[in-house]
Parts: structure tokens; C-alpha cells; sequence
């Protein structure tokens, strides 16, 4: 048993539910077969621990302590209901192969019996605690489940947000939330959707929906589609953080890829909108206030997944933003590389926003006129003609060539076509400062 | 765990397919069958007259209403199924992945209700 230290065990208990919760609940999870029963016996052991630990000390593994007697607490509960349906019946025989018959604790366990229930091999104990996240985020994030489900069980199971937090975040509903997560849990139990880690030849094609989801929370995070909240900010750190997880369990570059894309993301989050929540463009946003720890750490990443010759989407826009990271001022920025990176994530995932950017970056390395040329060939065909920022990045080039005229109305139809608050006060303060009369030729 | 594959698929594009591509399919579907049969997965599964065959049936106090055709005129339409045994959802989506109409059309998986645990 640990000493005690300074702090009050209350407080240490506290620090290791923040620390263990999300580790023992995947445990549980797998070890019962149902996310709310594990959730109900995790709650159950914490509550046995802040009975038991002030008389016994905090045990040498807690986490061990908490899966056993969150085990027994469940077998108790079963008991007690009366209820030994077909899983309870498993996780019975799976605690007690040799004995057959359960010894009788009721209705306490007692610490002795969770004591001797403690596996001795600790390099075990942590690689199964490895693959019960893996498992954990593998099953959150299934293609057969919608989505938006995935999100939203992802947040809730892995990292242990709230559904209030997360309806907060999406600026839905807490019911809508609910009942996703609900219907999903349904499914997965219903349809059985195994929780278990895909095989080594699945895992590339499974690992795609995992960053998928870990991008949609950080993108949601970041650009704040509609409205304003605070707690947009705790998305992205919720998503660098899976990320980082995903990365301890997982080696692949496009885990580095995506963990260098978030980061640099990250490092320059304060300084993209004003404390007034408007929205400030890359080239006038404060680079001597981005974070130059976060920029090393994305750019050895980007490094790291390029090196391995196997490029990702996202280790290739994760190498463009760290171009813009490089840049020290605007003009500095290597528009000839980015407009290369472009070329190469065209080929990797060929969207008509990605060449958006692309003409944009154009515009950048060549003269306003080229871009203004793609992006009109892409309004052309018709597939970005209700995107609002197609239209907005399409304005821009036309007040920088003096087309003041038709620039308004570009940038009238972007205004018409976004809801976010920030964006609508950008685009007018944008027509606000247009000249009356377009430049004339010279 | 018992799974029903529903495959759907355009009737009409079934109709234009020349002749040595539906017996290429027709192939595919032979091939698939057995192999589901050798696995010990296959519990059944049919293949189903078009459409145009349908009969729709409804009882409204007391009395039976028939209408001509499917519940819903869908653009893809349920032409059979295959009633298989699967470990779980991966293993029931591998074996639908691997009906030919998948290719074509689509499978919906549905598991099938158990009343045997409470």
C-alpha cells in the first residue's frame, strides 16, 4: 500500500478517477459486454473506493482495484436482481472457470477477494489496457454507425464528456445527443457490433473513420460554424488529445499526419478572430503570438509521416499549414511549395474544396487573374455554387484586380450563403471597405 | 447470430444488362451460394420475381385491401435475400460485401430479433 502523502486522500482519489475513469470504463466495457453496466459498476467501485481507501490506503494499482471490484460490484448486482441473463452468466464464468460456483460476498465484496482478483504481471495488465482503448475507440467509431453518432459516442465513451458538454459544443439539443448515443449503444448491442480491434488488413480502412471522427470534433472546435461558445475550445482539446492517444497506441503516418494538423492548427487558434469574436485571415493574424511549441512539435511530425513515404491527406495539409508556420511574415510564405502540396493532395483526395485552396494558393504564387480563372472554371461545373467561401475567396481576388463592382456582388452572395456570425461580420466590413468605383484601366 | 441480407437493386438496369453479363452474374450468385453453403453460414435465401409481380395487402376494419406493385416505389428493389449465420456485424457485412449485387446495387444487413434472452 501507498503511503500516505501530503495531499488528502480525498484529493487523491479525485486525481485518479480524472486520471484512471476513462482507462477502467474501456476495461469494464469490454469485460461486461455493455457500456452501461460499466459505467454503473465503475461508479459503484469509485464510491467502494472512497469507502474502503481511507482505512486500507490507496492500493499499489488502482486501476487493477477499480476493474475488480467494478467486476464483483457487477456480479453483485446481478445477484441481487435476480437478473443472471446470458452476459452476467459469461463474466461468472470467466471470474470464477475454476470454481463454478460463486463465493458468497453478498451483498459487500469483500477487499481481500478484489485483492486476490489483481493480476501479478503488471507489462500485462498495461497492454491490455492499451487494446481496451483501442477497442473502445475502434467500436465508437464504426462505419455502420452514423456519423454523427460516432462523434457523439466517441466524446461520450472515450473521452468522458458529458452529454450536456457535448449537445453544448454541436449546439444541439442534450435529447438529440441522448438519443444518438443511445441508438448507437442500441445498435452496437443489437447488431452486434463486435468491441474488438479490427485486423491488421482492416485497420488501415477502420483507422481512416477513427481520424475521421478525431478531425470532425477538432474542425468543430475550429471553426465554429455557427454561433459562439467557449466551450468550442474544449472540442480541440479534446481532439488533440485523442489524437495523442491514438498515436501511443497506433504507428501510422497519417496518426502523425492528423496530430500534426491539429497542432498546427492549434498554435495559431487565439490569434485567428479578436476578442470580439471577428474573424482575422492568416496573413494579418499576429505570428509572433502563434505558439512556436506547437509549431515544432507539428512540424517534426510532418517530417516524421512524409519520411515514411507513405503520404495521408492529412500529413500533406498538415505539411501546408506548416509552410504558413514557417513564414515569419505573409510575404515570406513559400507559395511555390504550397501550391506542390496542393498538386499532390489533388491526387489524394481530389474535392472540389481542395482545389479551391488550390486556386487561391495560385492566386497567391502567380497573379490574381490565375486564380481568379480556376475558380471560376470550378463555379462552372457547378459543384461549389452554395459554398460561401468559394464566393468570398473569389471577391477577394476581384477587389485585388479593382473589379470593385463585381466584387460586391461576390461578396454579397457569400454573405447570403453563411450563418456564422463571425464570417457575416467579416464579408461586411469587407463590402464596407470597397471603393465606390472600380479602378480604372490603365 | 442470425443476420438477412436484403439485396436491392435496379430492376431496370438488370433489364438492359446484355445476356453475357447476367449469366456472368448469374455465375457470381452460383459461386457465392455455394461457397456460403460450404462455410456453414447459409441458413437460406431466395431470389425474387421483379416488382411488377408484387402484391400489396392491408387489412382495414376487417376488410383486406390489396393494392398492385411494392409498399414503396423505390428507385433500387428488393429482388432476394440470403439468411445467413454470422460471428457478428463485421463477419454479416464481409459475406454482404460479397453478394454480387453489392457491386451493383446494395445489401442491407438486418439482424434477426431473438425472443430466446430476456
Amino acid at each position: 500500500m501507498t503511503s500516505g502523502s501530503e495531499r488528502p486522500l480525498r484529493a487523491q482519489i479525485d486525481a485518479i478517477y480524472r486520471d484512471e475513469a476513462r482507462r477502467v470504463l474501456a476495461t469494464l466495457i469490454r469485460l461486461l459486454g455493455d457500456f452501461d453496466a460499466a459505467e454503473e459498476a465503475m461508479h459503484v467501485a469509485f464510491s467502494r473506493a472512497i469507502d474502503r481507501w481511507p482505512a486500507t490506503g490507496i492500493p499499489d494499482n488502482p486501476r487493477a482495484w477499480l476493474v475488480s471490484a467494478a467486476r464483483f460490484a457487477h456480479i453483485d448486482q446481478a445477484r441481487r436482481t435476480q437478473r443472471f441473463d446470458a452476459s452476467a452468466h459469461r463474466v461468472r464464468e470467466s471470474l470464477y472457470p475454476t470454481h463454478g460456483e460463486t463465493p458468497d460476498q453478498s451483498p459487500d465484496v469483500h477487499d481481500a477477494v478484489i485483492d486476490a482478483d489483481i493480476p501479478n504481471d503488471d507489462s500485462n495488465i498495461v497492454q491490455e489496457l492499451v487494446d481496451d482503448q483501442l477497442r473502445l475507440i475502434f467500436t465508437c467509431c464504426h462505419p455502420a454507425l452514423a456519423e454523427s453518432a460516432q462523434v457523439a459516442l466517441t466524446l461520450r465513451e472515450v473521452c468522458r464528456l458529458t452529454t450536456e458538454d457535448i449537445a453544448r459544443a454541436f449546439l444541439v439539443a442534450p435529447q438529440t445527443i441522448a438519443q444518438r448515443i443511445v441508438r448507437a449503444k442500441s445498435k452496437i448491442r443489437t447488431a452486434r457490433i463486435p468491441y474488438q480491434i479490427p485486423s491488421l488488413a482492416d485497420v488501415p480502412a477502420r483507422l481512416d473513420a477513427v481520424l475521421h471522427v478525431v478531425y470532425l470534433v477538432f474542425n468543430e472546435g475550429y471553426l465554429a460554424r455557427t454561433g459562439h461558445s467557449l466551450t468550442r475550445a474544449d472540442l480541440c482539446v479534446e481532439a488533440i488529445r485523442l489524437c495523442r492517444l491514438l498515436r501511443d497506441l497506433i504507428a501510422e503516418p497519417e496518426v502523425d499526419g492528423l496530430l500534426a494538423l491539429v497542432l498546427l492548427h492549434e498554435s495559431r487558434r487565439s490569434t485567428r478572430v479578436t476578442p470580439d469574436g471577428d474573424l482575422i485571415l492568416l496573413e494579418e493574424q499576429d505570428r509572433a503570438r502563434w505558439d512556436r511549441a506547437l509549431i515544432s512539435e507539428g512540424i517534426a511530425l510532418v517530417r516524421r509521416a512524409l519520411s515514411t513515404g507513405r503520404v495521408g491527406r492529412y500529413a500533406v495539409q498538415a505539411a501546408i499549414s506548416a509552410v504558413h508556420a514557417e513564414a515569419t511574415q505573409p510575404s515570406d510564405t513559400d507559395w511555390q511549395e504550397i501550391v506542390g502540396l496542393y498538386d499532390v493532395l489533388c491526387r489524394l483526395d481530389d474535392s472540389p474544396v481542395v482545389r479551391l485552396n488550390r486556386a487561391v494558393a495560385l492566386a497567391m504564387r502567380d497573379t490574381p487573374d490565375v486564380g481568379l480563372r480556376a475558380i471560376d472554371a470550378l463555379l462552372e461545373a457547378g459543384v461549389l455554387t452554395s459554398y460561401h467561401l468559394a464566393h468570398a475567396a473569389r471577391a477577394d481576388l476581384l477587389r485585388r484586380l479593382g473589379h470593385y463592382a463585381n466584387a460586391r456582388a461576390a461578396y454579397r452572395l457569400a454573405l447570403s450563403l453563411t450563418e456564422q456570425p463571425s464570417e457575416q461580420r467579416f464579408l461586411e466590413q469587407r463590402i464596407a471597405d470597397l471603393p465606390a468605383r472600380d479602378q480604372p484601366v490603365t | 447470430m442470425k443476420y438477412l441480407c436484403l439485396i436491392y437493386d435496379n430492376e431496370q438496369n438488370w433489364d438492359r444488362l446484355p445476356k453475357a453479363e447476367v449469366d456472368a452474374v448469374m455465375a457470381g450468385y452460383h459461386k457465392f451460394s455455394e461457397d456460403l453453403v460450404t462455410s456453414g453460414k447459409m441458413i437460406s435465401g431466395e431470389a425474387l420475381e421483379p416488382v411488377h409481380t408484387a402484391t400489396t395487402v392491408r387489412v382495414r376494419d376487417g376488410k383486406t385491401i390489396t393494392t398492385d406493385g411494392p409498399f414503396a416505389e423505390t428507385k433500387e428493389q428488393l429482388g432476394g435475400y440470403y439468411l445467413v449465420e454470422a460471428v457478428d456485424l463485421n463477419d454479416a457485412i464481409q459475406i454482404a460485401a460479397r453478394i454480387p449485387s453489392a457491386a451493383m446495387g446494395c445489401v442491407e444487413v438486418r439482424p434477426i430479433m431473438s425472443f430466446d434472452t430476456p
